[in-house]
Order: structure tokens, then sequence, then C-alpha cells
């Protein structure tokens, strides 16, 4: 239910918003259309009825994925998400990949040896990766790695291959070359974030009392460190992820734009320069519904890891 | 008395001899355990008594080999069985911990891991140092569920922590301290965060479950009536070191420190009633802070001059050892005038 509402309301939000970006009729028209014909363009599109209307027809179109044509190509809005979806999704799962399989370890090792110099190193460099914006780390990789050692491209896809209607990048070594770039620019700063997460969880999980009992038990240290420590941080840093997640494919488009990635965020940034509501609009439920099904998850992981919780549905489901 | 007391051929279980633990800080080194000694027989119950800060939960984390840094034993030795363990390297301390020794802190509600259900965490102890296979390794756990007497032990062998309450989260812990068949246990004020009515169960079933698997236990508390009903001699420590040591009627009974004497006073009978109970004038000193001669002296209301400038060492008397020195033959050398002391 909560999950509808939060819908509904980024709907709104982006219905109200584009009502006053621009009129698209002016983008659409050439200079010399005579205002009957404009007129009749508006009515065409429904621009004239009374906003909450529009609205209703809005949602109900968006609940069969419909969200009209394109003001810019007059294509569906859903096929020209549906063509770009793959390579956001992609990029952002890289992104992500890169970000958990080296931020978590890093966190993981410089908490439980935070006095050592490579864990203050990494430490420190890890305030770089917080601080620097993510157009100015992708710019800075492009030129190390594709201009001055000529390594990597600097944009694009590379090559693809399709299967239905999902094109992808993994198949082909030319295609997982163009992804590894932008991933990194990506995920660097979640990266960073998670890594700093993981230690400070850490740093105060050692310090419990069933951490000394486990080592008065005499467990080994990886039974301590991964069985017991790690499984107690994961509450947050799932919190985190599945947030950091949601926003990685929403912020993927300026990533997007520094790498000429022909994903749904580059298709957004060119719709704002036409001001293609349908499009604008279509893009922000998307977004929405992303972190909608993201949140869901998290909380059923919640579950799964804690079962402090699960105690709770029980009882609250015997009291029913 | 004690009929399940294995006799040992003369080497005790443990043997601590002459132990300094320091804490390095900023300001200098902090001595918080000062040359402690004493030893523990197989299936023995020692308790250790004392003020907070006077080194008897050191002791005991020393013991264990889990001093918190920056703390770190700086002297003497520690030997389990006549194998001296102080000096282990961490991996073999590690076998001997859950092995060879078992551990019991204070709080029960924190020290269960929420995460995992009790019977993986009995479980995952047995199979890190006997060799069993899972099933069998289930079976012990069970038995030793239904040893602490937790009702319905099958099915609460998939529990998880929360779902006890803090008298059988004890329960489960001391069945985990127990689990591989350590020789001795080092329990840090096992009950003082239980209810009153639990904490004489508890304390009950640590003892009858000690004797008959001739566990041994060093009993870390301040509860003299604990102590009085459960071990078989007392160490009184004070300021990090011990102010006395026997067997605890001979203690309880007829104590020979002056601290000892000040601390059974200060425990309310039911057999007499007194309209104040005694009690020590002061404070124990801070560690930085310790006097000259008997740490014990300031509060003293039988030193004498050599208490001032001589540390007495553990001496005999009577049936206990005391560290004082009214019980040496040359005394206190002459009563002092309280100014003289102030100065």
């Amino acid at each position: 239910m909560q999950s509808v509402a939060v819908l509904l309301t980024v709907g709104l939000v982006s219905f109200f918003l584009f009502r006053y970006v621009g009129d698209p009729v002016n983008a659409m028209v050439g200079q010399d259309t005579p205002a009957v014909e404009r007129e009749a363009l508006r009515v065409k599109l429904g621009l004239n009825d009374p906003a909450p209307i529009q609205f209703v027809r809005f949602i109900a179109n968006a609940a069969h994925g419909q969200f009209g044509l394109s003001y810019r190509t007059s294509e569906p809005v859903s096929r020209m998400i549906w063509e770009r979806l793959p390579a956001t999704l992609e990029l952002s799962f890289c992104a992500a990949m890169f970000a958990l399989l080296v931020g978590v370890p890093m966190g993981v090792y410089t908490g439980l040896y935070p006095r050592h110099w490579s864990s203050r190193t990494l430490q420190a460099i890890s305030l770089i990766g917080v601080s620097l914006p993510t157009f100015l780390i992708g710019i800075l990789l492009i030129l190390f790695f594709s201009v001055i050692l000529r390594w990597l491209p600097s944009f694009g896809r590379g090559e693809t291959v399709t299967i239905g209607w999902w094109t992808t990048n993994f198949l082909r070594w030319k295609g997982l070359e163009a992804l590894i770039l932008p991933s990194i620019t990506l995920g660097l700063f979640q990266l960073t974030l998670l890594m700093r997460l993981v230690r400070s969880e850490m740093l105060e999980v050692m310090r419990t009392d069933y951490i000394k009992f486990a080592r008065a038990r005499g467990l080994t240290n990886r039974a301590i460190n991964f069985g017991h420590a790690l499984k107690n941080t994961l509450v947050p840093v799932i919190t985190v992820t599945g947030l950091q997640l949601g926003s990685l494919i929403a912020f993927a488009l300026v990533t997007e734009t520094v790498f000429a990635w022909p994903g749904v965020g580059q298709l957004f940034i060119q719709s704002v320069q036409f001001s293609d509501i349908p499009v604008m609009a279509a893009y922000l439920m998307l977004i929405g519904l992303f972190f909608v099904i993201i949140n869901l998850i998290v909380d059923l992981l919640y579950f799964v890891v804690d079962p402090r919780l699960r105690g709770q549905m029980g009882v609250r489901a015997g009291a029913h | 008395m004690a009929t399940g007391r294995s006799v040992s051929n003369n080497a005790p279980l443990l043997e601590v001899r002459h132990l300094r633990v320091e804490f390095p800080t900023r300001r200098g080194t902090l001595l918080a355990v000062d040359d402690v000694s004493f030893e523990i027989a197989a299936g023995e119950v020692l308790g250790v008594v004392g003020e907070s800060g006077a080194g008897k939960s050191l002791t005991g984390n020393a013991i264990i080999g889990l001093l918190e840094p920056p703390g770190r034993v700086a002297g003497g030795e520690i030997r389990l069985e006549g194998r001296r363990i102080d000096t282990l390297p961490y991996e073999e301390m590690r076998k001997v911990r859950g092995a060879m020794m078992g551990a019991i802190f204070q709080d029960p509600l924190t020290c269960l891991n929420p995460l995992y259900s009790i019977g993986r965490q009995l479980v995952e102890t047995i199979q890190t140092h006997l060799p069993l296979p899972a099933g069998q390794a289930r079976k012990r756990a069970i038995d030793l569920l239904k040893e602490v007497g937790i009702p319905g032990a099958e099915q609460r062998f998939d529990h998880y922590p929360h779902q006890f309450s803090g008298g059988m989260r004890q329960r489960v812990v001391i069945a985990l301290a127990l689990c591989a068949g350590p020789k001795l246990i080092v329990a840090d004020e096992p009950t003082t965060a239980l209810d009153v009515s639990i904490q004489a169960q508890v304390i009950a079933l640590l003892k009858r479950l000690c004797r008959e698997h001739g566990t041994a236990v060093m009993l870390v508390t301040h509860d003299m009536g604990v102590i009085a009903e459960t071990a078989d001699r007392v160490a009184v420590m004070y300021a990090g070191r011990v102010a006395e040591i026997g067997p605890v009627r001979e203690v309880i009974k007829q104590a020979k420190h002056p601290y000892t004497k000040g601390l059974m006073g200060s425990i309310p009978s039911l057999g007499h009633r007194a309209d104040r109970l005694t009690q020590i004038d002061g404070a124990m000193p801070r560690l930085t802070e310790i006097p000259k001669g008997c740490a014990f002296n300031p509060r003293c209301g039988q030193r004498g001059l050599r208490c001032l400038v001589e540390r007495p060492n553990l001496m005999t008397a009577g049936g206990s050892l005391a560290a004082c020195w009214l019980h040496d033959r040359q005394g206190v050398g002459g009563a002092v005038a309280g100014e003289l002391a102030d100065a």
C-alpha cells in the first residue's frame, strides 16, 4: 500500500512539475504555424483539459505502461525507454557490484586493523572518493586511461549483443571493456561510502560482548570476523546499499552524459532540452518504481538477516 | 564437602605467579594488577572478591588471555596444568580457550550473538574444539541445554537469544562455556545483571554442574553471599593486590586482614541486629595514587610505622595467607598518630 502511495506521489510531482517546464507545442511546431493549428494540436494532446482529468489520464495510462508519444520523435515513450533501459541497468549493476565487492572487504579490513598503516592510507584515499564529484572522476579516468594510455574506450557501449529486446554488454569483450570506466566512475562514491560504513560498523561490533564471548569460546578468527562480526554489520549495510542502488540508477545520468552512454539518463537529458514532457514524466515514474522495488527487497532482506524482526512478525501474526 | 573433586597429583590446575597487568597511558603506566599469586586445584571453586577496580576482572581476563588493549601482562606467569599459557601465541591460546578454559561474563543479554540461534552457537563451539560430526554435536548441545535446565531443549535449540529471558540466557551462556568440557571456568560476575531471585538459581546451577563435571571455577564477584555459598577458598583483592587468601570459612569467620574484617563487618546478617553496619572509611585509592607501603594504610585502624614504608607480601596467618604486617613476627612497628600518617 505504501508503495502505491509513493508511486502516486511521484506521479503527481512529475505531472505538475512538467506543466510548468514550458509549452511543448512551441517546440513541436514551426515559428509560422497559425494559432488555429496550434490550438488543434493542444486539443489533440489533451492539453486543454482541466488538470485533474489530465492527471487521472496520465496515471491510468502509466499503470498500463503507456506514457504516450514523445513530443520530440513521435515514438511511443515506453519503447524509447525499453530500448535504453538495459544500458542503464547494466551500468548500474556493474557499478553496484564494483562498490560492494571492493568496498565491503576494504571496510572489513580497515575495521579489523584500524591502526595499520594501510588502513589509514585507504581511509585517507576514501575521503577523496567521497568528496570528488562524479563527472570529474569520469573526466580524469578518460584522460588517463583513454587519452594517455589508450587502454579503454572513452565513450559508448562498444559491442553489444541483442537477446530478445535486451541488449547486453556482457557477451563481447569490447562491450565489457566499454563498461569498465563508466562503472568505476559511477561506483566510486558508493564504494567509499560503503567502505566507511562497514568500517565504522565493524569497529562498533568488535567491541561488543558477544564478540568477546565468541573469543572466550575459542572460535577461530575467521568465524568471528566473517561469521559473527560481519553479519551484525549487515543491516545498516543493506539499508544503505539499497538506497544507493536507487540513486545509482537515478544518478547514472551524469555518468551517461560524460561517457555518451546510451541509457535512459541520457534520454532524459535530451528530453529536458526539448521539454519532452511524456519522456521526462515516464523517466521520473520509472526511477520512482525502482526505488519502491528496491526498498521492498531491502525490507525483505532485513527479515532474512535479523531473527528479531521475524520474531516480532510472528507475535503480530499470532495476535491477529 | 568436595565430593566430586578429583585429587590432583600435587600440581595445581591453574597457577598464577607474580602476575602484573599494566596499562600504558599518556601520563605513564598504570599497574592495575600488582604481583598477584594464587592457585586453583582441579575441581575447586575459588572466589575472588574486592571493590570495583581492585583488579579482579582484569586478573580473570589475563588468565583467559583476553585483556583488552592497551592492557597487557607485564610480568609473572600463568600456568594451566603446568603449561605456561600467558606467553602462548594467539592461535595456540585460542585452542586452549573453550577447550581447556571456559569463560562466563557479566551480562547474559549481550553475550550471545543476536543473529544466530543458540543451537548454532553451541554446535559451532563444540565443533571448533571436538572432532564430532554434526549430528553428534547437535545431540551433545541438546543434552547440555537439558543439563542447564532449559525446558523443551529440542524445540528451544533453534530459538534465537531474544526469545529467552535473562536467566535462561545465562543458562545458555553456561552451556556454551561448558560445551567443550573445559577444566576451568572463569566466571566474571556471572549473576550481577540478573534478578536476585534468579541469581541464586544460576549460582546453584553453576556449582552443581562444575561439581558434576569436575570443573574448577574462578568466581569473580563482589557479592560475599555468593562466595560464602559457593566457594571453597576466597581471595580478597585490594588495589590490584591480593590482601588475603584462604579457606572460605576461615576468611569469613576469622578474617586476618583489616580490610577483610571491614568487608565482613559491612555485610548485614539476620542473626544479630546491629543499628549500624560497620563501614570502612574512605575509598580505595586510584591506581595513580597508591600510597607507599601497604595500599590499605590510609584506611586502616591498626596501621603502624612499618605499614607506611614497607609493602607487606602474603604471609601465613592462621589457616590463611594475609598481606598484613600484623601477622609478621615483628608486627606493624609501633602505632602511629593520625597526623603523622596523613603527612
